[in-house]
């Protein structure tokens, strides 16, 4: 009862989320609301974990927060430079 | 007398109906601000105080030390990630040329008006 009622409101909360995901109007705002999006997700796994009674679900949530970090700085990394390798033109050098 | 676990599942209760005031809070603030940087408070609401109490939450109810262990380091975790993200998102914003909303105006209802007024 209490891990539903918890991952019914998480779900609430993605939707808001994914509304302001397709709806943003700069690029920041999309990669902000699928940041917001990843750590619920993560948050859900744990809680659905715990719903289903099989706690080993926290490895995968744990995977999912280290990718979650990665992604979104690799994506904003990419936005701001147009590459991920080196710098490009009068940049620092690997500024993030 | 209460027994102990009674006592543990109503503060575990207490812990994800506030963890979850303050996701759909964060949330909301997500979709109704008016700016990329107002927007990214309202995200760190989401990841700061919303995660950590609905995993504290669970954490009441781990059946055994290694998932305790392991919800201690996604909170962790997304404690000290979090904030690294905003900065980078909110340097790379600002490096793109995204004006902070300063006095109640946003920089494209600002451009808007004063198309107007001309």
């Amino acid at each position: 009862m209490m891990f539903a009622a918890a991952a019914l409101g998480i779900l609430v909360a993605i939707a808001l989320a994914m509304f302001r995901a397709f709806s943003g109007p700069t690029v920041f705002d999309r990669i902000l609301a699928v940041n917001t999006t990843g750590t619920l997700s993560v948050i859900l796994i744990s809680v659905y974990g715990f719903l289903t009674e099989r706690p080993e679900f926290l490895d995968i949530a744990l995977l999912y927060a280290l990718i979650n970090f990665i992604g979104t700085v690799a994506v904003t990394k990419f936005v701001q430079f147009q590459g991920l390798g080196y710098p490009v033109g009068d940049h620092e050098d690997g500024d993030v | 007398m209460i027994e102990t676990g009674t006592l543990i599942d109503i503060a575990s209760w207490i812990f994800i109906i506030a963890g979850l005031f303050f996701t759909i809070t964060g949330t909301i603030g997500l979709v109704r601000l008016p700016d990329v940087f107002a927007r990214m408070h309202g995200a760190g609401m989401v990841d700061t105080m919303g995660m950590a109490l609905i995993l504290v939450g669970l954490l009441l109810h781990a059946p055994s030390a290694i998932v305790a262990i392991k919800i201690i380091l996604i909170l962790a975790f997304i404690f000290f990630t979090s904030p690294t993200t905003c900065y980078a998102l909110a340097r790379a914003a600002l490096h793109a040329g995204v004006k902070p909303m300063i006095s109640g105006v946003t920089d494209s209802q600002k451009t808007e008006s004063e198309k107007s007024k001309t």
